[in-house]
């Protein structure tokens, strides 16, 4: 989707239509970036600050409100909380969704399109209509308020778009290097293990990122299945914290600075990556 | 012997794909498929809380449509719903579509602003909803004060406080958060129109707008399947923002009301009443899943026939 940018012929950089596109860009790009940078600078003001010059630059040496947060809240734990939960999630999704798009991929078998049709649906499903009875369940097998609970119902929320790009990658693969393999005998998880999947980082890279983000940003099922506050995510932290510190916007603005740091900085390095993973599935 | 040995080959294949493709299958069911199919089957029991009692047929399907107490909350939020599907397609979608073309025609810095209207759509709902919400505030917030400062204090706003303004305030936050979305993926479809055509089209003395209105919007239909389905999906389920901006109760007086929050209202109760009604919950729950797989099955159909092959 990325192509190698040229002074286009179609529409030169000097026409009028470009200084417009280029003119409504700069606006929109304002538009997106400037609460952001707000954010940021208002987490370097004390509270009264905030209120006097909103729009003044910090100096970024106030960084008490960090520091309160650091250690007076429970933002932390619900950080490392959001990086465990995620990280494991993303592993298990990646773990699974590999082995079931390989199986759909290299093999044919009674039933495979059926299967793949299955999951492909599971794309369009709302998983979160079907909380009520989630809830009765995770309550039957003892995991109402457990992080494995969350862990679980995210790994199958990804498998459905893990496994649509994986098979997607697979299928292109040439048989010829799975049947030179096999003649010199190698068996069929060799095949996989050692040719396949070395071939196979790039979409899984894509699948990872596709399923990190919305699984990072998740607070719906927090919300329903975690009681606990030390078992508590960071998007639903965030939101018990807001509620704690409602008038001092200093702390505000500091935790939110906090919670968009880490996807930020790897949006920043890879935005590339970032985007192609988030519309996979929607650009062929 | 050779078959036997063939035979085993085959049993060992069997298993080996069994291996592969029985857990993520088996997840599936468990997390997804039996929970979905519960909920069908639940909406159809009185519940005395968590407590499943007697089947009543449609009697919950009855009470949330025309009951007394829920008929008119179902219907407001139901109309809230529709509102911000099309004020999104709006703000969100068309606008996206016209920000990608822009991006397409690669003016000066194109590659920044590619990053830059993505950059939204990476941060979580509670954030960008607490954000909006402190700008958003009616004495100290960044919008009234920008008002201020552009001489129109006389348009200051309670954004968020009244009836009239709340709703569209959040379907703005919610466009400020996702635009990039719709965007790159109408500049992908873009990508794929062969240049040759919008050439042609130029050579016949096309102006931009016309290639834009006659010949890329038309030619981009398979992205705008996608993008205008994934809105119906999103605005039938959109819950996080009204509830992190707005409360769970859709205040002001329920103007921010929507279908999520009064199915999540009616399953496990507010803060001030917290009564668990599974049965009209999950009765709610069938209703939204079916109309939104009904009319984004219908959406996806009738698109698909008007997509142009190339």
């Amino acid at each position: 989707m990325f192509r190698a940018a040229s002074n286009d012929p179609l529409f030169p950089r000097s026409s009028a239509g470009s200084l417009i596109a280029a003119a409504f860009l700069i606006g929109n790009s304002v538009l997106m970036l400037y609460p952001i940078v707000i954010m940021v600078f208002s987490a370097f003001k004390t509270t009264p600050e905030i209120f006097d010059a909103p729009f003044a630059v910090p100096d970024f040496a106030y960084v008490e409100n960090f520091k309160r947060i650091w250690g007076e809240t429970s933002l932390p734990s619900y950080f490392v909380n959001s990086v465990v939960i995620t990280g494991t999630s993303i592993l298990l999704t990646l773990l699974f969704g590999t082995m079931g798009a390989y199986a759909l991929a290299r093999y044919s078998f009674p039933g495979n399109s059926a299967i793949f049709m299955f999951f492909l649906a599971g794309l369009m499903l709302p998983l979160k209509l079907a909380v009520i009875p989630l809830f009765l369940q995770m309550r039957d097998f003892g995991l109402l308020d457990t992080r494995l609970g969350l862990i679980l119902i995210y790994t199958a929320m990804g498998l459905p778009s893990t496994i649509f790009i994986m098979t997607g990658f697979l299928r292109t693969l040439p048989v010829e290097l799975e049947e030179a393999a096999r003649i010199d005998g190698a068996s069929e998880p060799r095949i996989m293990l050692s040719i396949m999947l070395p071939l196979s980082v790039p979409p899984m890279v894509i699948a990872a990122i596709q399923n990190a983000v919305p699984t990072w940003n998740d607070f719906f099922f927090p919300l329903v299945f975690i009681q606990t506050d030390a078992r508590k995510t960071l998007p639903q932290g965030l939101s018990v914290f807001m509620g704690e510190y409602t008038t001092d916007w200093g702390m505000l603005f500091a935790g939110l600075t906090i919670a968009a740091l880490p996807l930020t900085i790897v949006y920043i390095l890879m935005s590339r990556q970032f985007i192609r993973g988030m519309t996979a599935g929607a650009v062929k | 012997m050779q078959t036997d040995y063939r035979n085993r080959e085959k049993r060992r294949r069997a298993a080996w794909i069994a291996f592969l493709i029985l857990p993520p299958l088996a997840i599936m069911l468990t997390f997804v498929v039996w929970p979905l199919l519960s909920a069908l089957s639940a909406a159809f029991y009185r519940w005395d809380g968590m407590a499943q009692g007697d089947f009543i047929g449609l009697k919950n399907f009855a009470d949330v449509l025309f009951g007394e107490h829920f008929a008119a909350l179902t219907w407001r939020a139901f109309r809230h719903n529709l509102f911000v599907f099309f004020a999104l397609f709006v703000v969100q979608n068309s606008v996206g579509f016209l920000l990608a073309w822009f991006i397409y025609r690669e003016p000066f810095g194109f590659r920044f602003h590619r990053i830059a209207i993505f950059m939204p759509v990476i941060l979580s709902t509670v954030l960008v909803g607490f954000l909006w919400k402190l700008f958003l505030d009616p004495n100290f917030g960044l919008v009234n004060q920008l008002l201020d400062m552009a001489g129109l204090g006389g348009l200051r706003q309670p954004w968020l406080g009244q009836e009239t303004t709340a709703l569209p305030a959040l379907v703005l936050a919610n466009a400020w958060h996702w635009i990039g979305f719709p965007a790159l993926v109408y500049l992908a479809g873009m990508q794929r129109i062969p240049r040759e055509i919008l050439e042609a089209a130029k050579l016949d003395g096309c102006t931009g707008w016309q290639i834009l209105t006659r010949v890329v919007w038309p030619l981009v239909t398979p992205s705008t399947t996608i993008t205008l389905t994934l809105l119906f999906i999103g605005a039938f389920n959109w819950f996080e923002l009204p509830y992190i901006m707005a409360g769970l109760d859709g205040s002001p007086y329920g103007s921010t009301d929507v279908l999520g929050l009064y199915f999540y209202r009616t399953a496990f109760g507010n803060q001030t009443a917290g009564i668990q009604d599974f049965g009209h919950g999950n009765a709610l729950a069938v209703l939204m899943f079916l109309f939104i797989a009904v009319f984004a099955t219908i959406i996806t159909q009738y698109l698909r026939r008007r997509e142009v092959a190339l």
